[in-house]
């Protein structure tokens, strides 16, 4: 499998990966180690940036980890700019998803926001990764902004309702000159190893981790499985038939004599 | 200005009522089969039709819960400032008539409370006070949050009711969410249960979420008082207010709190009763009406109710709390505002999320965000 380079960093595993929602720390921690995944994104919110002994932190920090802090709270570009300099002094690190989602229901992203955002922080030196719908023209936008990736979502972040944006996604694989994450709506491994059979360049998967029975166990499937659809992908999948072919009934009368 | 009050104005309360009790069981099945549901099915779900299906409403309510918020519980603390009061309320111990001590807390004593309350691990915290606007108004509330702030992540309010302006000018300051309950949206037995003082006006009461949302306040509060009046209707008023923010301040969160009327000095006893099993009803029914709500349960109930509700809906918690000013530094025996039920430590309860599969959840915002 080829490895997946994002802004000069090479990573194995195209499993990404959050901490929101498990029953406990630990649990946590175990189920992203089992995971494979190699970038985990992290709330600013949920950290306490002053305590060096923070409890979130103490649990992610593995030397295969590469963190990700994300914007989540923030509602317009202006509090994600400041949001994302506190996560990078804080954190020690310029990658960033950004992500603004002025709605608190649905947490739908503001492409607006975000686009003006990301102009911004590629100026001030962020590496960014922004979540945003599956709008292909959005995604160019904020390739030519200067963005590492585009974080396209398959459905209502949480929902677990897997790729209802298909359609999109593949117009935006088909185009994108920078990695394609499918990110928010994975709820299943099928889900994670179907987005990597369409040419996804990774994934981002929590909720489905975090809220399963047995998280860890979850997390292995879902390594499995983001390693089966990219190995899929890469064998070159055989195109569907809607109908066995047979002869050539329409140009037959070419080869009649 | 347009706002909740055109709406409310459509509603005739007897005839809401009438409605909820009229709700059969197929009702309630098509309610409970429906993915997304309407006032009609909220009315379903409340009504005594939907008793049977209890079990049903539990297991459906945990899931979605679970899958929205995950095992994770908010957890927040109450610091009251002051039981200063002008108004007469026939259920509340800080009741102007009820003839207590009065006590504001000064810089210094906010100070001794903050202490307190952080040593307990808390990051979240919510102010509370009676109505007093002359020494309690924006100005002390003002620098109440500029000492208040620097401690915690996430403050929030559960103060007498205010002007645009004054929400607009304390938001900056660090002020996330303010409480405030309609207590009842049955307007003549309002009247009855707020005789004095400026609670006495209901619509500028119920105006006061519009007058939230415009200022842009991150997240509003709403509930009922549970006991003064028939909760199943009080609950549909308060099911169609939220509808009606959410589609209006969209950019604004909400949370439901489900008060029952407890003890308190001088108190009227509740004149409906509501027993747990139709408490778990209620829970259930908000979070099948709307999967991101934040549902939030007080030191008010039990702690065997506590223990057993937390897994069907419920997204935030207190614990350790005094609801007297100077409650957990300074004067440790002044007049509470109700008797709580739930005295376990914030430690306590915390090692009983933990056994429950729960993560306890201190820190959920950053002071850095206005």
């Amino acid at each position: 499998m080829t490895p997946l380079v994002i802004a000069g960093h090479s990573f194995s595993s195209r499993l990404f990966t959050g901490t929101g929602k498990f029953a406990s720390l630990p649990v946590m921690e175990e189920a992203l180690l089992a995971s494979g995944s190699e970038l985990v994104t992290v709330a600013l919110k949920r950290v306490d940036v002053h305590n060096e002994s923070d409890d979130m932190l103490q649990h992610v920090h593995h030397p295969q980890l590469k963190l990700l802090p994300n914007t989540s709270g923030v509602r317009t570009a202006k509090e994600a700019v400041y949001a994302a300099q506190l996560a990078r002094e804080a954190l020690e690190t310029n990658w960033l998803k950004l992500e603004i989602h002025p709605d608190p229901r649905y947490l739908l992203p503001d492409p607006i926001e975000t686009l003006k955002a990301a102009e911004e922080l590629v100026k001030l030196g962020f590496i960014v990764l922004p979540y945003i719908h599956a709008d292909p023209v959005l995604c160019k936008r904020l390739e030519e902004a200067g963005t590492a990736a585009v974080m396209p979502l398959g459905a209502p972040i949480g929902s677990n309702k897997g790729l209802r944006t298909i359609d999109f996604l593949e117009i935006i694989i088909e185009q994108s000159n920078v990695p394609v994450v499918v990110d928010a709506g994975i709820g299943s491994p099928s889900d994670a190893a179907k987005a990597m059979e369409i040419g996804a360049d990774a994934v981002l998967v929590n909720t489905a981790i975090a809220v399963a029975q047995n998280p860890v166990m979850m997390a292995q499937a879902f390594r499995q499985a983001v390693i089966a659809g990219r190995q899929a992908y890469e064998a070159g999948l055989p195109s569907v038939q809607r109908q066995a072919v047979a002869s050539s009934p329409l140009i037959g009368f070419l080869d009649e004599v | 200005m347009s706002g909740f009050k055109d709406i409310f104005d459509q509603y005739n309360w007897d005839d809401v009522k009438a409605g909820i009790y009229a709700k059969t069981s197929r009702d309630v099945e098509a309610a409970l089969h429906n993915s997304k549901r309407t006032l009609e099915d909220f009315k379903a779900l409340i009504s005594p039709a939907a008793a049977p299906y209890l079990e049903q409403m539990a297991q459906l309510s945990r899931q979605l819960t679970q899958q929205r918020f995950g095992n994770t519980m908010q957890l927040y603390i109450p610091l009251y400032l002051s039981n200063e009061c002008q108004n007469i309320c026939t259920y509340c111990g800080f009741s102007l008539d009820n003839k207590i001590a009065r006590k504001t807390l000064n810089r210094e004593e906010i100070l001794r409370e903050v202490a307190v309350i952080k040593a307990m691990g808390y990051d979240h915290v919510l102010l509370v006070t009676g109505e007093a606007n002359q020494t309690v108004g924006t100005d002390y509330f003002r620098e109440a949050l500029e000492v208040i702030r620097p401690h915690f992540s996430n403050i929030s309010m559960e103060v007498q009711p205010m002007d645009e302006a004054d929400y607009s000018e304390l938001i900056p300051h660090g002020l996330h969410a303010v409480l405030v309950y309609q207590e009842t949206y049955h307007q003549a037995d309002y009247k009855l249960h707020h005789p004095k003082g400026r609670k006495s006006n209901f619509e500028y009461r119920l105006d006061t979420p519009d007058r939230l949302g415009r200022a842009g306040i991150h997240k509003i509060g709403l509930g009922v008082l549970i006991g003064l009046e028939d909760w199943r209707t009080d609950s549909f008023f308060t099911a169609l207010h939220l509808r009606y923010l959410e589609k209006t301040y969209w950019q604004t969160k909400y949370s439901i709190s489900f008060p029952r009327l407890r003890p308190c000095s001088g108190g009227l006893p509740p004149k409906v009763e509501m027993n747990d099993r139709e408490l778990v009803q209620l829970i259930c029914a908000y979070r099948l009406l709307d999967q991101e709500i934040e549902l939030s349960l007080s030191t008010r109930e039990t702690p065997r109710f506590r223990d057993n509700v937390i897994k069907l809906g419920i997204t935030a918690l207190s614990a350790g709390s005094k609801t007297n000013p100077g409650g957990y530094a300074s004067d440790l025996s002044s007049l509470e505002q109700f008797e709580i039920s739930d005295e376990r430590s914030p430690a306590s309860i915390s090692g009983m999320l933990r056994a429950q599969g729960y993560e306890p959840v201190w820190k959920d915002w950053d002071a850095g965000y206005v």
